[in-house]
């Protein structure tokens, strides 16, 4: 026992509570039960202990232990790649796949938050060394809630409005409003799609919006979500029974459509606005210099 | 190895609008969609519609 085993201690642990708080196992069943999660707790737990060493180190002017944090860095990019690995493995045997841009968010937002578990335990052990343990809690609640603002991205319901629509068929083409899905060429097939599919219109708030929603990984990420959250129609070897969504061209609206097995319209419009908007999505053409003078981009 | 967006089959009552191919001539509009059905389960793809009397398969 020496002057530093209690800060470390509690800046250990206010790391891992913090790797915990951001660790929820919600609807995308990833990370999976217990398994899945015990990996992230575990690098949580070194993430958390390299944070907190580095501030006695400071401390004792043992400077070169600050490289550790570099070493740290190199490991926690291992983390974005087996996750990343990971995932696109498993992708392969989903019936509506993540699709790679969900993936590279997932695999993102996993290394970022073992750096937030650093940042939390550097910032309480400093507080509780330099000054007492009440003002390191100060810091430990600060940042959790730092890390829980940074690690809330926006949902599509802030961008698009949702709209219901039935899907229809002239002829052998199948739309969700105006807008052309697919060719169905069996009668049997297109008398079950219009019994259990569903459409929906995403509609762009703004320019920034339509491009979002235009990418072919956030639109992939929608068909994902809504499957797993309401089920989904179909099987290995039926691809006429595949949810798609596709852009109309003029205004940059979406129609989605999907196979769910529970038909709630309510709910899918929930699903669809909770949707995250991944962050390798999000385009803003109206940040562009040339766009911010002469005509708005509407 | 997998044959993607080709046309693996047509089927069709109206054999004089095709020409080469792997061509199911079916006899009436029944068979029509009794075939393709069978041809869509079999080679994992979408039949595709044409027009009435000729569907085709293909595989995405």
């Amino acid at each position: 026992m020496n002057e530093y085993t209690y800060p470390i201690l509690f800046g250990v642990t206010i790391g891992v509570l913090t790797r915990l708080y951001l660790l929820k196992t919600d609807y995308r069943q990833y990370p999976t039960y217990l398994h899945g999660k015990i990996i992230h707790i575990a690098l949580g737990f070194i993430a958390a202990g390299l944070g907190t060493i580095a501030v006695p180190a400071i401390m004792e002017k043992e400077f070169a232990a600050i490289t550790f944090l570099a070493l740290a860095a190199s490991q926690f990019r291992d983390v974005r790649n087996m996750e990343r690995n990971t995932l696109n493995e498993l992708d392969q045997y989903e019936l509506v796949p993540r699709g790679k841009t969900y993936i590279e968010g997932i695999a993102i937002v996993f290394e970022g938050r073992n750096y937030l578990v650093i940042f939390a335990s550097f910032l309480s052990t400093f507080a509780y060394l330099v000054w007492n343990i009440w003002l390191g809690l100060v810091a430990a609640v600060a940042s959790f809630i730092v890390a829980r603002n940074l690690m809330s991205g926006s949902r599509l319901g802030d961008i698009v409005e949702v709209e219901y629509v039935k899907p229809h068929f002239k002829g052998a083409g199948l739309y969700v409003d105006n807008i052309y899905i697919m060719n169905i060429g069996l009668e049997a097939r297109r008398e079950e799609i219009l019994r259990y599919g569903m459409g929906f219109i995403l509609k762009p708030k703004n320019f920034n919006a339509r491009s979002t929603i235009a990418n072919l990984g956030q639109r992939q990420a929608i068909l994902h979500d809504i499957s797993t959250a309401l089920g989904v129609y179909r099987d290995s070897g039926t691809p006429a029974l595949v949810p798609l969504a596709k852009r109309d061209l003029d205004d940059g609206r979406v129609g989605i459509f999907i196979l769910p097995q529970e038909k709630d319209v309510e709910k899918a419009k929930a699903i669809i606005r909770n949707v995250p908007t991944l962050e390798n999505a999000i385009r803003m053409p109206t940040k562009s210099e040339t766009n911010q003078t002469g005509k708005v981009l509407k | 190895m997998t044959v993607e967006k080709m046309i693996l089959a047509v089927i069709t009552t109206s054999p004089h609008k095709v020409a080469g191919g792997v061509t199911f001539i079916c006899e009436n509009d029944e068979e029509l969609q009794r075939t393709a059905a069978n041809l869509e389960a079999i080679l994992d793809g979408i039949a595709h519609a044409l027009s009435d009397d000729l569907l085709i398969i293909v595989k995405h």
